[in-house]
């Protein structure tokens, strides 16, 4: 079983799973009450019968289930996601466009979560007597109980409406038009907010988990070495025991991308951050059935690579993990 | 019969459970929620729905809607004191089907092992794979937005976890020599599973279920924040998303009901903290 090996059979049951997913996902919506023949002309305000029987025909909605769905998945493997009637523009384009935005939330949130959290988690471990230790228990209760979409609304309120020094919606001022550093800086300062209120989920996940891991660490024989050779405190846990400590909040971070994209819709649904997570929720209020598909594919296909990368992480972390493939 | 003279280890968890402060706080609040929102809405009986007055008018403004009135003119208190309600009915049965779910997979796929385990892991996987709010987001959108619907699509997406934890519970629990005692006396897979190794593997299952219950609470909340819940049932979330875009001049209409999740959840989670403390005896000596 060597590491080619590996890579291919997990490539091939990942082939496996979107294979699913897509079956699964194209059968909801032919299941579901309506299609999109009927939500197009209720948008059009009605249509005559010899319009919604050459809608029927162009959308492939005379053939059987089967076909249709054939005719789908053979699409799809194509690197054809659809069309989707609301943008009239092609699926794969539209989520392509908005992934920029998202990525860019989602990480700017992590690594604050990551720097922040860790370095929170370290310190209440070191000082474990501190106030810090507190402070770590109580941004976890609160990072864990408060609704995402609720600070978010209360961050816009303080830091938009009370001391106005943030903008409260967007990404980018249109009104200024700037470019190069100017519009980077102009994204940045629209993205403070945003990123610190998905932050702040994370942000308590990870204090709590490097100041449990960080407890653990330095109770282990490998510090009591290096405590008993008389290195500083200091020096045995940011050089010695740093190190080891940080490793589950880093794993646990890669599994983490399905609820970091739930977190993003409600996110960019409240700063109107035009991302992946508010085109998913404007497509399933519009009823965009291909869209809908599309976004829910890539979806998984994004989950699944953060799955892989973090099996591969672990692979190289842990040796005795290569063995039993 | 032992158990009356020792106690056992339940009792032994309980009286853990009553010394965390922390814990206890939180059965307070939650015993407060649950006045507030069981015995509120019979004390307090204005409809969340009718306009009482001008809309967005302070709190203690008028004696009349103590907590201010939404942008439309209803009535706060009366939204937050009847809307606890379906977040709760719903928080509470979807981490019901979640625990269900996840104790029936991840039961059997621990207990046989093998090909039943391969097959159950890959229906974990897939379910992990999907993403849990968008795929409960269509599922409620393609079968219309009602208490049912919005508890099944929580449901269905959010068992994953519990099940992996039985599973592993049931792995470990499968070793013991208790299970292979009841084995060698002929006791049924079934009873094995149901009447040995479960009961062991229920106190992280609990602890499990509580915080789920928080998480479903929060996933109902986001929901109908969206505007995907039955839009003729008054819910917290459901506040703060249609008074969202009046934040600025009507700010408690969307902090209240946001305060009375939080607080819910909090007590959710220091309940379950407390419980996972009671019945972890590594941590006892802290």
């Amino acid at each position: 079983m060597g590491f080619v090996g590996w890579i291919l059979r997990r490539l091939a049951w990942a082939a496996g799973l979107l294979l699913s997913v897509a079956v699964l996902n194209f059968s909801l919506m032919h299941m579901a009450p309506g299609d999109i023949v009927q939500t197009i002309v209720g948008e059009m305000g009605g249509a005559s019968e010899e319009t919604m029987a050459q809608l029927t025909k162009a959308y492939g909605l005379d053939r059987g289930f089967l076909d249709q769905l054939w005719i789908y998945v053979s699409r799809v493997a194509q690197g054809d996601l659809g069309y989707s009637y609301y943008f009239n523009r092609p699926v794969l384009g539209l989520i392509l466009d908005r992934v920029p935005a998202t990525v860019l939330l989602v990480f700017t949130a992590l690594a604050v979560a990551i720097i922040a959290g860790t370095f929170l988690g370290v310190m209440s471990a070191r000082y474990p007597a501190s106030w810090l230790g507190a402070l770590v228990t109580i941004t976890a209760l609160f990072g864990f109980s408060a609704p995402v979409f609720w600070s978010g609304l209360m961050l816009l309120l303080l830091f938009a409406s009370v001391i106005p020094i943030l903008p409260a919606s967007g990404m980018y001022d249109v009104a200024q038009g700037a470019t190069g550093i100017a519009y980077a800086l102009d994204v940045a300062h629209h993205l403070v907010l945003p990123a610190l209120t998905l932050a702040i989920i994370y942000l308590a996940l990870y204090s709590r988990l490097a100041r449990a891991s960080m407890i653990e660490v330095l109770g282990s024989d490998y510090v009591r070495t290096a405590r008993a050779k008389g290195l500083s405190e200091n020096k045995v846990v940011f050089k010695h025991a740093l190190r080891n400590a940080v490793l589950p909040v880093v794993t646990v971070a890669g599994l983490q991308f399905s609820a970091m994209l739930a977190g993003a819709v409600l996110v960019e649904t409240v700063f109107t951050w035009p991302g992946m997570g508010q085109l998913a929720f404007e497509s399933i209020l519009r009823r965009d059935n291909q869209l809908i598909l599309g976004i829910l594919l890539l979806s998984a296909v994004l989950v699944i690579i953060g799955n892989l990368l973090t099996d591969l992480a672990y692979r190289f972390v842990d040796p005795r993990i290569r063995t039993d493939g | 019969m032992a158990e009356e003279r020792a106690r056992g280890p339940w009792g032994e968890a309980w009286s853990v459970f009553g010394r965390n402060y922390a814990a206890l706080v939180g059965l307070g609040l939650l015993a407060l929620v649950a006045a507030m929102v069981l015995v509120g809405p019979l004390v307090y009986g204005v409809d969340p729905f009718e306009i009482v007055g001008a809309p967005k008018m302070g709190p203690g403004i008028e004696p009349d809607a103590p907590f201010g009135t939404d942008y439309l003119g209803r009535d706060v208190l009366a939204g937050l004191l009847k809307g606890g309600r379906p977040t709760l009915i719903v928080g509470i049965c979807a981490a019901l089907i979640t625990t269900i779910i996840g104790i029936t997979i991840g039961s059997l796929g621990g207990f046989y092992g093998g090909a039943v385990d391969g097959a159950l892991g890959r229906v974990t996987e897939f379910f992990q794979v999907l993403p849990a709010l968008l795929f409960a987001m269509v599922l409620i959108t393609l079968f219309t937005p009602s208490l049912l619907t919005v508890t099944l699509a929580i449901g269905v997406v959010a068992w994953t976890g519990m099940a992996r934890l039985t599973r592993a519970e049931f792995l470990r629990i499968k070793q013991l020599e208790f299970v292979r005692a009841a084995r060698s006396i002929g006791a049924s897979n079934a009873r094995i599973i149901w009447r040995v190794i479960l009961p062991n593997a229920l106190p992280p299952i609990i602890v499990s279920a509580t915080l789920a219950t928080g998480t479903a609470i929060l996933f109902e909340a986001g929901l109908s924040f969206l505007g995907l819940s039955d839009p003729n049932v008054m819910s917290w979330g459901m506040m703060i998303g249609s008074n969202r875009n009046y934040l600025r001049e009507a700010w408690w209409a969307v902090t209240f009901p946001g305060v009375c999740i939080f607080i819910t959840v909090l007590a959710i989670s220091l309940v379950g903290d407390g419980l996972n403390d009671a019945f972890n005896p590594k941590l006892r000596t802290r």
